[in-house]
């Protein structure tokens, strides 16, 4: 794999040499544990695994909440209780599946970014990018979907609010919103079904993290330099990687052990203190909350589905241009997905030759804002849409949709990249060198 | 600790643009300090003892408590009531029975496998969970820093609001027809008078008027472990039971927390060395020095 020449599995003893023949499976599991690796990988390249144990973790957390939890809307929030006081232990497996939705999306967002940094999504790696945003997207139906079981009063208001947005597609809209929700509003039918979509999609991320992982065993792992390992022959290939057991696995280990210690703080002695109480209110279809308001990893985009209000010009001139068809709950739909679809077509909008961040000193800055954009409408998504934060939230969607639309595929022009270092190992090199002082002539990169 | 805190509660984030209307409303939160904050806090059981008994003498009056089992009442880490005691203490309480007589059902005491009734007044809430479902203040900006910072929760909202009764402020006394129900400073989703609004709509005064008369003026009981029962005490009293019916398992929770935070530390540093040594040889600095 990998197309990185390197040390294949042989099959030693008789009965290895058996199952070999007839099912190639330890060779496949050889082969991907021990896939060469850079060397030069950073911090950044742990939450990948991260991301798997959270999936894991909640699969599992999962399933036994599911032994005690009645989809039903009168016996919904009761039987989380349940589980809360009369289930052994089922208090901290409740609060490990509702915080690791919280540790899932924190790692989801790091890996994203640490992608769009590095380069991650250009050439020849794209299918492992669009494959990554599907998961993203999955994810964040999951999560949608798990919140509503609760039955609370932000699970039944968020979720009328949010299918509400399908309502707002022209001509078909209605129709669409009854057939999501199997009636004309949020009851039963939709708690029964968001129930059997929301077991049924973490095994369909389960595959996808497969694919995913396949993708990038196929063109092999990204570096902080962007540059390609070589592939010329075995003895340069072991040069700029090293087999990813044990050096990969332990160093991830090591950074999961830490992230679990502070996860286990937040759920040990925080619990709550990423929701919102008014979910331990019982749904009321009667009375809706004075404001909903998503869970915090929704927050970035639901601030673009609000920014663009009917007197922004765009969203005027739009409505003018379709006959009124697109208005602007319609264009703030559309916005949001669009926000998604925009980050997905990176690898196209991007013209830069050079993949990391790391060489391109006018991208690093580009970027940078946008890491500062994100966080703002993170904030912002959160606030009454009043002034000031409806003109901060107009801002920061616009930059966001400036970022990907304007700035990736001008920058490729406009910028001179910085020299890249001749070889992984060279970069590798040259980093402890100069932390040593003294040798970093001997390495110099790119000599 | 009686710091008092003004805290912005940010009301009504609608969606779309022609439902964009907010208000804010200045609530003043007292922060109290009570035995069950921080990761090493637990409950007083004593405290506890004593919210019961405010909550059973007063505000079962009107209030259920619908999600608490009587059984719970012994829990060594809540209440801990000897257990002659609980069984005692449910049989005052009345259950409807639907296997009894003959189907038709009928009412009978309570037992420890029992839960509280519901409320017995359709406008006032279950308090079970009220703990937990009043505990975000979200400020400030929306950051909810205080309650991160301050530990603040849904106890000392409580305890503010069962002291927070004051008497009507004068933009309020000038009305033509008074408002309904009683003024309340750390109340933010009741009636509020447009005479205590400037001329932006913004509040001039704190809180705002809610529909349930002051339960609580002080010496309303008396404590049987003879403590005196100021309504400062017994309004923390009851916070404190109530924020043990919200969180039965807190205890056991801060306790796995605190064992799982060793353990991953401690792995955490097992992997490191691990790790320093497994890739200390493909370091240069390393074999410099080798």
């Amino acid at each position: 794999m990998a197309g990185i020449p390197h040390d294949h599995y042989e099959p030693s003893s008789n009965g290895e040499k058996w199952l070999h023949k007839r099912l190639p499976i330890l060779g496949i599991a050889y082969d991907t544990l021990m896939i060469p690796t850079p060397k030069n990988l950073n911090w950044m390249w742990i939450w990948g695994i991260v991301l798997t144990f959270t999936l894991v973790l909640q699969i599992v957390t999962g399933i036994v909440l599911v032994m005690h939890y009645v989809p039903h809307v009168d016996m919904a929030f009761e039987s989380v209780e349940h589980i809360m006081r009369n289930v052994n232990g089922g208090h901290m497996i409740r609060y490990f599946h509702s915080n690791g939705a919280s540790l899932f999306f924190i790692a989801v967002y790091l890996h994203i970014f640490r992608s769009l940094y590095y380069g991650n999504y250009k050439a020849p790696r794209e299918v492992t990018w669009i494959i990554g945003m599907l998961m993203y997207l999955l994810m964040m139906g999951t999560a949608f979907m798990g919140y509503v079981l609760p039955w609370g009063q932000m699970s039944f208001h968020g979720t009328a609010v949010i299918t509400g947005l399908f309502g707002a597609v022209p001509f078909v809209g209605e129709a669409l919103q009854t057939w999501l929700l199997g009636a004309s509003a949020v009851g039963q039918p939709a708690l029964n079904r968001f129930f059997s979509l929301h077991y049924l999609m973490p095994f369909i991320l389960l595959g996808l993290t497969i694919v995913h992982i396949w993708a990038f065993h196929t063109t092999g792992n990204n570096n902080p330099t962007g540059v390609e390992v070589r592939r010329t022959s075995k003895e340069d290939a072991a040069k700029d990687t090293l087999p990813f057991w044990p050096y990969f696995v332990i160093k991830d280990l090591f950074a999961l052990a830490i992230i679990l210690a502070v996860f286990m703080a937040i759920v040990g002695f925080m619990p709550n203190y990423l929701g919102h109480p008014d979910n331990y209110i019982p749904a009321n279809p009667l009375a809706t909350p004075s404001h909903i308001v998503p869970e915090w990893y929704f927050l970035p985009f639901y601030a673009i589905l609000r920014a663009f209000t009917a007197d922004v010009w765009v969203v005027q001139i739009v409505n003018f241009l379709t006959f009124g068809i697109i208005d602007a709950k319609f264009f703030g739909v559309l916005a949001m997905f669009g926000a998604i679809a925009v980050m997905a077509l990176a690898p196209w909008l991007d013209t830069s030759t050079v993949r990391s961040g790391r060489y391109r000193p006018m991208f690093k800055w580009w970027f940078a804002l946008l890491v500062v954009d994100f966080i703002v409408l993170m904030w912002v998504g959160a606030q009454a849409a009043e002034f000031p934060y409806d003109w901060i939230s107009l801002i920061a969607s616009t930059y966001w949709f400036a970022y990907f639309l304007v700035i990736l595929p001008l920058l490729g022009v406009l910028e001179k990249p910085l020299p890249l270092p001749e070889t992984i190992e060279a970069d590798y090199a040259a980093h402890y060198a100069s932390k040593t002082g003294g040798t970093k002539t001997i390495v110099n990169p790119a000599e | 600790m009686f710091r008092k805190l003004s805290l912005t509660t940010m009301t009504a984030l609608a969606l779309g643009a022609g439902a964009a209307h907010a208000a804010s409303v200045e609530v003043e939160i007292t922060d109290y300090a009570f035995p069950f904050e921080g990761p090493f806090g637990s409950y007083d059981s004593n405290q506890l003892q004593r919210g019961l008994k405010v909550y059973t003498e007063i505000c079962s009056a009107c209030h259920g408590l619908e999600l608490v089992a009587f059984r719970t009442l012994s829990d060594e880490t809540g209440p801990a009531l000897p257990e002659e005691q609980m069984r005692a203490y449910a049989e005052n309480f009345e259950v409807f029975d639907q296997a009894l007589d003959d189907g038709f059902g009928d009412f009978r005491a309570a037992t420890p496998a029992d839960r509280y009734p519901e409320s017995s007044l359709s406008n006032a809430p279950d308090l079970s969970l009220m703990a937990k479902s009043r505990a975000g203040f979200h400020g400030p900006y929306g950051t909810g820093i205080s309650q991160l910072i301050n530990g603040m929760g849904g106890a000392e909202y409580i305890a503010s609001l069962l002291t927070g009764y004051e008497e009507e402020p004068e933009c309020a006394l000038e009305m033509e027809t008074p408002m309904d129900g009683y003024y309340n400073i750390a109340f933010a989703n009741g009636g509020f008078p447009e005479a205590c609004k400037d001329e932006h709509g913004h509040h001039t005064v704190p809180g705002s008027w809610i529909s349930m008369a002051p339960p609580l003026y002080g010496d309303d009981l008396d404590y049987d472990d003879g403590t005196e029962a100021t309504l400062e005490q017994s309004a923390q009293d009851v916070a404190a039971f109530l924020m043990w019916t919200a969180e039965p398992k807190m205890t056991a929770r801060k306790q796995a927390g605190m064992t799982g935070v060793l353990f991953l530390s401690l792995l955490a540093v097992l992997l490191y060395l691990t790790n320093k040594k497994l890739w200390a040889p493909h370091k240069p600095k390393y074999k410099d020095e080798a």
